[in-house]
């Protein structure tokens, strides 16, 4: 069994690699195409800005890899800017056109008093159990929205299952042991 | 809704967690991995490791020590410490940390936030600060750095505001007349601060007992908030202060 961690130089692989690795699973992180394809499941991790996300995407000539494995019924786990970029377009940066495999717009969290943005914390994942989050772009609820979380005002889409399509808003290899227990469901779907 | 953090901070010297007052009488308190693992386990909502000598040494932070605790614990790591240019920082990110904390460095280089918040996201870099009390500043509070050793004359507001305009993503308000004390936050400029910028303020020096984090929270206005001695002794438990927390109405992370 091989899981690829997808490395495009847009966020921390060594956390996702040592979250699997904490569970005796074994993953490989790549940017090659082949190996991507080739593997058994995917994770597209990310933080950052999702322009430049989606320019590396390009410039290593991932883009096309991501979309036909996330659309291909192989799990895919998408994680934090690497579950925003699978909807449809991104305010950030004046606007970004994103991968369009999930219905859905990603926006900036509205400025609300008393709320920081980022919002960078543990925070709960359908009114349950803690997650943590970075981020200060959301997306909006969707058809495939599984879990909900509110912020500044917002309840956004946290988590989503298409199939075996998985997506967190969240760091499930930052959050403890609730985030272990959605790896190892992950590993072994 | 959010959860207020309860960060514990280790202070490493030569591969050991030390703790002191005012950064001196150095004691030791063990190991950075094993201790790591234990906080995370008792419910840390976050680490930060930093390495105290590093700068003084003129040596780079001890990637090793970053590389051990990365892949012991599963909840966020920050580390500062030996940090002099964005490679450093790449160095560290590399090692599985995510956040990098600058102090000193930025109050020379200021442009270090701006080009890490670039290279890495503004949610990689943390300014910390060590201000001090000194009624000539606009805002009363004068940043130090070098471990309280050296005084800038700088505003401590006007630094926090400027950070957060080159790209801070967070800003650790480490009290220097608190540092050490047990004695409680330093709820002033704590709270200024946190009510100027948008960005997560943590609130650092003086954590004692667990009613200080729940006043640090209620009344400084705090985002998140660092403790050591008083959970180093093993005088508290990080669960002894979510329960005064929960108990007080602040919201916490209880299940871990």
């Amino acid at each position: 069994m091989t899981i690829a961690i997808i490395d495009y130089k847009a966020g921390n692989c060594t956390s996702v690699l040592n979250a699997f690795a904490s569970l005796g699973v074994e993953t490989v992180v790549t940017r090659e195409a082949d190996v991507i394809a080739k593997a058994e499941r995917i994770v597209f991790p990310g933080v950052g800005a999702a322009k430049s996300a989606m320019e590396n995407l390009t410039a290593f000539g991932l883009a096309d890899v991501v979309r036909e494995q996330a659309l291909s019924g192989k799990p895919f786990l998408g994680i934090c800017l690497g579950m925003q970029i699978l909807f449809e377009h991104s305010e950030e940066d004046g606007g970004v056109n994103l991968l369009n495999i999930l219905p859905g717009k990603v926006k900036r969290f509205p400025d609300t008093p008393g709320f920081k943005i980022p919002e960078i914390g543990w925070n709960q994942v359908n009114g349950d159990i803690d997650y943590y989050f970075v981020h200060s772009y959301y997306a909006e609820i969707g058809p495939y929205t599984t879990g909900r979380t509110e912020y500044a005002g917002v309840t956004f889409t946290s988590a989503v299952r298409k199939g075996n399509l998985f997506a967190y808003q969240f760091h499930p290899e930052k959050s403890g042991k609730a985030g272990l227990a959605l790896l190892k469901e992950f590993a072994t779907c | 809704m959010l959860t207020k953090r309860i960060i514990p901070c280790l202070d490493v010297r030569q591969g050991r967690v030390t703790k002191g007052t005012k950064f001196k009488n150095n004691i030791d308190l063990g190991d950075p991995v094993e201790m790591a693992v234990a906080y995370s386990d008792g419910g840390a909502d976050e680490l930060v490791v930093y390495d105290i000598t590093a700068s003084a040494e003129r040596r780079p932070i001890d990637i090793q020590m970053v590389t051990e605790v990365a892949k012991s614990i599963h909840i966020p790591l920050a580390v500062g410490g030996g940090i002099s240019c964005v490679a450093d920082m790449e160095r560290v990110i590399l090692a599985g940390a995510e956040k990098i904390s600058v102090n000193s460095l930025a109050v020379r280089q200021p442009d270090i936030i701006a080009e890490g918040a670039a290279a890495f996201g503004r949610q990689c870099i943390v300014l910390g600060m060590d201000p001090v009390h000194n009624p000539k500043c606009p805002c009363g509070y004068e940043i130090t750095t070098r471990g309280f050793r050296e005084f800038t004359g700088m505003d401590a507001l006007e630094w926090a505001k400027r950070a957060v305009d080159l790209g801070a993503g967070e800003i650790v308000v480490n009290s220097v007349d608190a540092d050490g004390t047990r004695e409680g936050f330093e709820l002033t400029i704590t709270k200024m601060i946190a009510d100027a910028v948008g960005v997560p303020v943590v609130a650092s020096g003086g954590a004692g007992r667990p009613d200080h984090l729940v006043t640090v929270f209620r009344d400084g206005h705090a985002d998140a908030a660092i403790v050591a001695g008083m959970i180093h002794t093993g005088d508290y438990t990080i669960t002894d202060i979510k329960r005064a927390m929960r108990d007080a109405g602040i919201p916490t992370r209880m299940s871990y």
